[in-house]
């Protein structure tokens, strides 16, 4: 899988922390735009990672450019809501962060626009063209790739029930009896089905191929149903930390960089559970059917937000990947706790031993029907 | 003076009609002010009217509109639904070349629009599998040969091209208007031999419905429970202490719903407050902690406190109002307080459970942020349902024929309860 080459090669060179010289590339954000609207609306996903997001794209540009820029914390509706402002003729976003499954989705529907990579973006600083500093992870033509995060469970440090077990592997998961106690998961079937035939023995590639068929869907749904009386479900990636936090769940899944900032940045008695994580992606799409002035902003922007110092930059702020391979050498330390970021990104090869890189182009196609499916499981 | 009143009664026919002093008829002229007067008011009332309108009828139409709109199929692939109608199902033979061909090219121009994949989420709503039918379908019908025939392309890209009932799928949801959703909406589906429930595990709405009546009568009948001695007590007590009773009664009711509900959170969960407390007095053990929360119980306790104003107020408004020489004529008459209390005070607060009680539970039925946020997956309401079908699922056919369920029920229990009680019983005020 070359998606995974490269994703390990970004750990690597990430663990080896070269220093490189921050080139402050500002040059980029100090170039005229033309014909711009001085105003723009970034759409993403609220908590740390929006912060992050602040902290290094769009506090920086304002700065340079003067630009007002307003942040909305809906892109878990992205698709929903992009396709409402469709129909009413009114598309109010100018850049959205969504996961590559949403960009596939939006962009078949023709709701986002197709980029020129190439064109669009800045060139890594030797030189490579931005679409092979990215590589594979330009899932589509309309997809602008920023981050690599994985969803991983978390466990707490101090459940006197569990004597001196701790959970080390998935399918702990699934053991009520080890570990008795609350679990959360996400409300929806992505990633709960796959763990859930991994650990009734499904092997690793065959889970595509038995979800495709109605008796794999039930066997993945018995064997959630073996633990659906313990779980919490959660819809929002700060809920798991919160119910983690309070004690409610004792285990749970989240997106990795939630648990880094409650682990290390909030200091909770919570530990990471590295195994089966499921990798996925994060990015941005441009909106289609933009006035020309603000997508000229928004090209303006992007080319800015996604030069390789700043996406090392956001790195700083939370435990994501960046997604250009040119980025991963510029990785450093936390921006506040001065912690060296490395070995908690999902790529790195302590915690990348056993990883799930979870398929986002066979989703795209079945999600509608696994969704009903799911759902309607839920509820009985 | 005298003189042109004169003249100018004369010039008046005599024919016996009551005239006003500018000789128009009274009848005439008394309708004119009276028109002058309705129009005055209807001015005063325009600009909420037409708000109504705007925000409120306007989008409820538009919803009873979508629960069975159904023009996409149609739209997207017209070529294809004008050759099918020639063909029959139930010969069971697939459609023939023509057919094919039609769809190649309603293909070629849909995905040229990227609009392929609203036609095949659309259609995955009555057939699972629809929609990644149309996904890989049209990714390849770009490479096809132009030249045809189609039909052994098309079966060659998706084995599920030559089932026929895909084919009767696209027939049968062809036409403009569909009762697909409201089928969809109890748990039954359009098949080839009529109207039918869907398979047990996959029949969802009518357990919410259910839930959300039984849940809401449990809700209605615990508010009154708890409200109406609290109105009781309201409605006796001296003014001052009275007053500083209502402000406990107003301040949660003026607090965020989202405040208070995320209070029986902190409140109700198993390292709560609540189970620390009864752990704390030994009630129950450390390992032997209630379950409150994400549950029918937590949706009902955090929605009786969420909605109890709404019963106290319209049940203290009218207990105000009962004089109680009433109960003192019937204790001297030798009734027992018992006997006092419910012959002679109850009846009369009847019109104050009504309104508390409709109020309560209309409101209840339609409750989806506290049940989303504690009532877990066995505590959620249909509304829940539906805002996931509007802002998720993306299904808004489906979610517009619950939500038009839902109002045509609150409807019928409106009707019954005039019936029953009378609707000019209810007093809120």
């Amino acid at each position: 899988m070359k998606l995974k080459t490269i994703l390990m090669a970004t750990a690597a060179a990430g663990i080896l922390s070269v220093p490189a010289v921050a080139q402050s590339d500002m040059s980029l954000a100090e170039a005229p735009c033309e014909n711009c609207a001085d105003s723009m609306t970034l759409v993403s996903w609220g908590g740390a990672y929006q912060t992050s997001q602040i902290n290094a794209y769009s506090d920086p540009y304002s700065e340079v450019t003067g630009v007002d820029i307003v942040w909305d914390e809906s892109s878990a509706e992205a698709v929903a809501r992009l396709r409402a402002m469709n129909e009413a003729g009114n598309v109010t976003w100018d850049v959205v962060d969504v996961v590559a499954a949403d960009a596939i989705r939006l962009c078949d529907e023709g709701l986002a626009m197709p980029v020129e990579h190439d064109e669009l973006l800045a060139d890594a600083p030797d030189g490579t063209p931005a679409s092979e500093d990215f590589g594979d992870l330009i899932v589509s033509e309309c997809f602008i790739p920023q981050i690599v995060y994985s969803t991983t469970f978390g466990y707490r440090t101090d459940v006197a029930d569990w004597g001196d077990n701790t959970p080390s592997e998935i399918c702990d998961i699934f053991d009520t009896e080890t570990f008795p106690g609350q679990r959360s998961l996400e409300q929806r079937p992505i990633g709960n089905m796959e763990w859930a035939l991994y650990c009734d023995g499904v092997a690793f590639e065959d889970i595509y191929d038995t979800l495709e068929t109605e008796e794999g869907v039930q066997r993945a749904l018995d064997k959630l149903g073996t633990i659906k009386d313990d779980v919490v479900w959660w819809t929002a990636g700060a809920e798991t930390p919160q119910l983690l936090a309070d004690g409610e769940v004792v285990i749970g899944s989240t997106y990795n960089g939630r648990l880094f900032s409650a682990i290390e940045e909030q200091d909770q008695p919570i530990a990471m559970l590295w195994d089966m994580q499921m990798f996925d992606l994060d990015g941005w799409i441009i909106p289609a059917g933009l006035p020309e002035d603000r997508l000229n902003r928004a090209k303006h922007f992007l080319k800015f937000a996604t030069d390789t110092q700043r996406l090392a930059d956001q790195a700083k702020w939370i435990s994501y990947g960046p997604a250009r391979a040119s980025s991963a050498p510029l990785v450093g330390q936390h921006a506040d706790l001065g912690i060296d970021m490395a070995p908690h990104m999902p790529t790195d090869p302590a915690n990348s031993e056993n990883t799930f890189l979870f398929n986002y182009e066979w989703w795209a196609d079945n999600r509608d029907d696994l969704d009903a499916r799911f759902q309607a499981w839920l509820a009985q | 003076m005298s003189t042109v009143s004169e003249t100018s009664h004369s010039a008046l026919p005599d024919d016996g009609v009551v005239r006003a002093a500018d000789g128009t008829p009274l009848k005439k002229s008394l309708a004119r002010a009276l028109r002058r007067e309705k129009l005055r008011s209807f001015m005063l009332i325009a600009p909420l009217l037409a708000f109504i309108i705007i925000a409120f009828v306007a989008p409820i139409a538009d919803m009873l509109f979508r629960s069975v709109e159904n023009s996409i199929v149609r739209d997207t692939l017209p070529e294809t639904v004008e050759t099918l109608a020639d063909w029959d199902p139930q010969s069971g033979e697939l459609p023939d070349e023509r057919v094919f061909a039609a769809l190649y090219r309603d293909l070629q121009i849909a995905v040229e629009q990227r609009i392929h994949t609203r036609v095949g989420s659309r259609l995955n709503y009555q057939q699972p599998g629809m929609s990644g039918l149309f996904r890989g379908t049209g990714r390849d019908v770009r490479r096809m040969d132009e030249a045809g025939p189609f039909k052994p392309q098309f079966l060659e890209t998706d084995e599920d091209w030559a089932e026929i009932e895909t084919w009767a799928v696209i027939k049968r949801y062809s036409p403009t208007y569909t009762p697909g959703y409201f089928l969809n909406a109890v748990d039954a589906e359009l098949t080839a031999e009529g109207v039918e429930l869907k398979p047990q595990n996959e029949r969802i709405y009518i357990t919410l419905f259910n839930r959300t009546m039984v849940m809401s009568l449990i809700i209605t009948f615990s508010c009154l429970l708890l409200g109406y001695p609290i109105a009781y007590l309201l409605a006796h007590l001296p003014m001052r202490s009275a007053n500083v009773l209502m402000i406990l009664v107003l301040l949660p009711f003026w607090t965020s719903l989202l405040v208070r509900t995320s209070a029986w959170k902190v409140l109700l969960q198993q390292q709560g407050v609540i189970n620390d407390f009864l752990v704390w007095i030994n009630l129950i053990d450390d390992a032997g902690r209630l379950v409150m929360i994400n549950n029918q119980t937590g949706t009902i306790i955090a929605m009786t406190h969420i909605l109890l104003p709404f019963m106290i107020l319209p049940l203290y408004s009218v207990m105000q109002t009962i004089s109680p020489s009433y109960v003192r004529a019937a204790k001297s008459l030798g009734a027992t307080d018992w006997t006092a209390f419910w012959r002679v005070y109850f009846p009369q607060t009847v019109p104050g459970i009504g309104a508390g009680a409709i109020l309560v539970f209309i409101l209840s039925i339609g409750y989806y942020i506290t049940p989303e946020l504690v009532g877990g997956t066995s505590g959620v309401f249909i509304s829940n349902r539906i805002a996931y079908h509007i802002s998720t699922s993306l299904n808004w056919g489906l979610a517009a024929a619950l939500g038009t369920i839902l109002l045509g029920l609150v409807v019928v229990l409106f009707w019954v309860y005039d019936r029953i009680v009378g609707i000019d019983n209810v007093k809120l005020g």
